[in-house]
């Protein structure tokens, strides 16, 4: 119950705060769902991410932005271990989750994974029916009866607007969907394992304008109840949905801030420049 | 100088296209002559009696291939069953579970195994399998084998195209996007779950069509067979037995038995039922495969 009455000036003021950025960290971790500290990565001894703190507010969207190669991508990974899957990645710092530093040894990759429903750049179907495809989190996570199983596909199928396009044909393979109901599809799929954060990767690159419009919608459904993380691709995007808004430079926050903050009043010179297009 | 590169283009195409058509072409040949020299037969005995009899006395001109048709079936049947299993777990475990650098160090492994000539196979196999099976295996079932039997002939088998499946197999593996399986691995899926549900679900048509190439690598499979079957005509009804395959029937007595010519025409029927059996199978499989394509939505 403490998120719910939960203070947003003093969140902003946290994330925000220059002491923030300066390396001072306020040690409130029950606080925020999601926060690294001196996050760094190293890919085959290149170092593409350096001293990353950052809080991100629970239920709401940040955005991080940033040129390519600046390594959104990188970030994004590390808060569901993905890394854990390439060798040549080596991740120091921490990322606390609910609490939980999520690279401490006791912790479970599996239940890290469960709590973020991550959305990729281009949607990836898994070889199966659109049923099976929702059923899938569900039952490798040890549900077995079917009622429930149709109870959840249904649900999410709703959830993101796709159940009454595909009530007819579910038992048809989800590749035969089109890019944006796909997308809509993987939404559904990652909501089915009851995440707490849902991360997405430039998921709506791929999306024609009318699909991207209702991923969008969903996102800004979806903040009412999890911790949205998005990267993006177009500062357009991040204006019309983020409440926060990091913005990324050669693997280092530049700087962060509220939405009409950082548009409004960036303070660093790097924002400024990135903001009005000398470089991306 | 448009011209001249449309030119090109159609020339290009239609020297392909020629070469495509030659190698159907050779295929049909083949087919046809295997058949024009084994017609004799053919109309002597007909079709069903020779297939169906298992009775093989030349020298009587009693010709009945029920025998080694089994042989060949049941040789590359044990084969795939022992080699299918054992390099779908090599396979995978070099694509999902191993690191680079052991990747790597297999490779080699593998292209040798597969360059290795059959007949060292073969001499393996009776070296190394075949008093194994005589020894040490047999005994637990039955009171006396030679060892030369269908059992040797389908390890020393498995143990040929065993490189051939994993190679094929990593590559199959291989082609599937990385977004699959991690997507699958992003739900909470563990490496297994993902390799069951996703990787061997996505690769089967691939897994089926190496099976193919190896089942009929291993029908037409010769010297290796013919070094530990033990090479008796008689139909066989246990993995103990002899048996006697239609390779090694061609190849123990071509030549020698050309003078008399039921016998040539015999073996000339033989080369065409393995013809048949070979084309049959890659058929059928294909087909099944369309099915299970539509069944499983891949
Ligand atoms: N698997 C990898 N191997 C080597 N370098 C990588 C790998 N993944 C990412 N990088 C490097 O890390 C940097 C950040 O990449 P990424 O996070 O994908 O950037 P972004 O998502 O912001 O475009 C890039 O310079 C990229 O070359
Ligand atoms: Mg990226």
């Amino acid at each position: 119950m403490r998120t719910a009455n939960f203070p947003l000036e003093i969140t902003q003021e946290l994330l925000f705060s220059k002491a923030l950025h300066e390396g001072v960290i306020n040690r409130q971790t029950q606080n925020y769902s999601l926060q690294t500290d001196k996050l760094n990565v190293f890919i085959d001894n290149q170092h593409i991410l350096k001293d990353i703190d950052l809080r991100i507010p629970e239920k709401s969207i940040t955005c991080i932005i940033g040129p390519s190669g600046c390594g959104k991508s990188t970030l994004l990974k590390t808060f569901n271990r993905m890394h854990d899957e390439t060798p040549e990645v080596k991740v120091t710092g921490r990322v606390v989750v609910d609490g939980l530093n999520i690279y401490d040894s006791k912790t479970n990759v599996i239940d890290t994974r469960k709590k973020m429903g991550l959305l990729a750049q281009r949607p990836c179907p898994l070889p199966m029916s659109i049923y099976d495809n929702v059923a899938f989190g569900p039952k490798i996570h040890g549900l077995r009866k079917r009622k429930s199983l149709n109870q959840m596909v249904i649900q999410y199928l709703q959830y993101v607007g796709l159940w009454e396009e595909v009530k007819g044909r579910i038992r048809t393979p989800a590749s035969r969907l089109s890019i944006g109901q796909q997308q809509r599809l993987c939404l559904a799929r990652g909501l089915a394992v009851e995440p707490h954060f849902i991360l997405g990767d430039e998921a709506t690159s791929a999306l024609d304008p009318i699909s991207t419009k209702k991923i969008e919608e969903l996102f800004l459904k979806l903040k009412e109840k999890y911790t949205v993380v998005l990267v993006t691709h177009t500062l357009r995007q991040a204006r019309r949905i983020a409440d926060y808004v990091v913005f990324m430079y050669m693997g280092k926050v530049i700087e962060a801030g509220t939405t009409e903050q950082f548009f409004n009043h960036p303070t660093k010179q790097l924002t400024k420049e990135y903001l009005s297009g000398s470089f991306s | 100088m448009k011209q001249i590169r449309a030119i090109k283009e159609r020339t290009a195409r239609y020297v392909m296209l020629g070469l495509a058509i030659f190698a159907l072409v050779l295929l049909v040949v083949i087919g046809i002559s295997l058949l024009i020299k084994a017609l004799p037969i053919i109309r002597e005995k007909g079709m069903i009696t020779l297939l169906t009899s298992s009775d093989w006395r030349p020298l009587k001109n009693e010709f009945g291939f029920l025998p080694f048709i089994l042989s060949t079936l049941y040789v590359s049947l044990i084969a795939i069953a022992i080699a299918l299993p054992l390099s779908l777990l090599a396979s995978v475990y070099l694509n999902t579970y191993a690191s680079g650098k052991v990747r790597k160090m297999f490779q080699p492994f593998i292209d040798v195994l597969s360059g290795i000539p059959s007949v060292i196979y073969g001499v393996w196999g009776t070296l190394a399998i075949v008093p194994l099976i005589a020894n040490h295996i047999a005994p637990h079932f039955i009171e006396f084998s030679s060892g030369y039997s269908m059992l040797a002939g389908g390890v020393v088998l498995a143990v040929m195209i065993l490189p051939l499946l994993i190679s094929i197999l990593v590559e199959v593996f291989q082609s599937i996007p990385r977004e699959m399986t991690d997507a699958s691995l992003q739900l909470g899926a563990t490496k297994w779950q993902t390799v069951k549900q996703v990787l061997l679900r996505k690769s089967f048509p691939g897994i089926m069509a190496a099976v193919v190439l190896s089942v009929s690598r291993a029908f037409g499979e010769t010297i290796a067979v013919l070094m530990v079957c033990g090479n008796i005509t008689q139909m066989p009804s246990g993995l103990f037995d002899a048996c006697y395959p239609l390779p090694a029937l061609i190849a123990n007595n071509y030549g020698e038995m050309m003078s008399m010519p039921s016998y040539e025409s015999a073996l000339m029927l033989a080369a065409f039922l393995l013809f048949i059996i070979v084309l049959v199978f890659n058929a059928l499989s294909r087909l099944t495969l369309v099915q299970i394509e539509r069944r499983y939505h891949l």
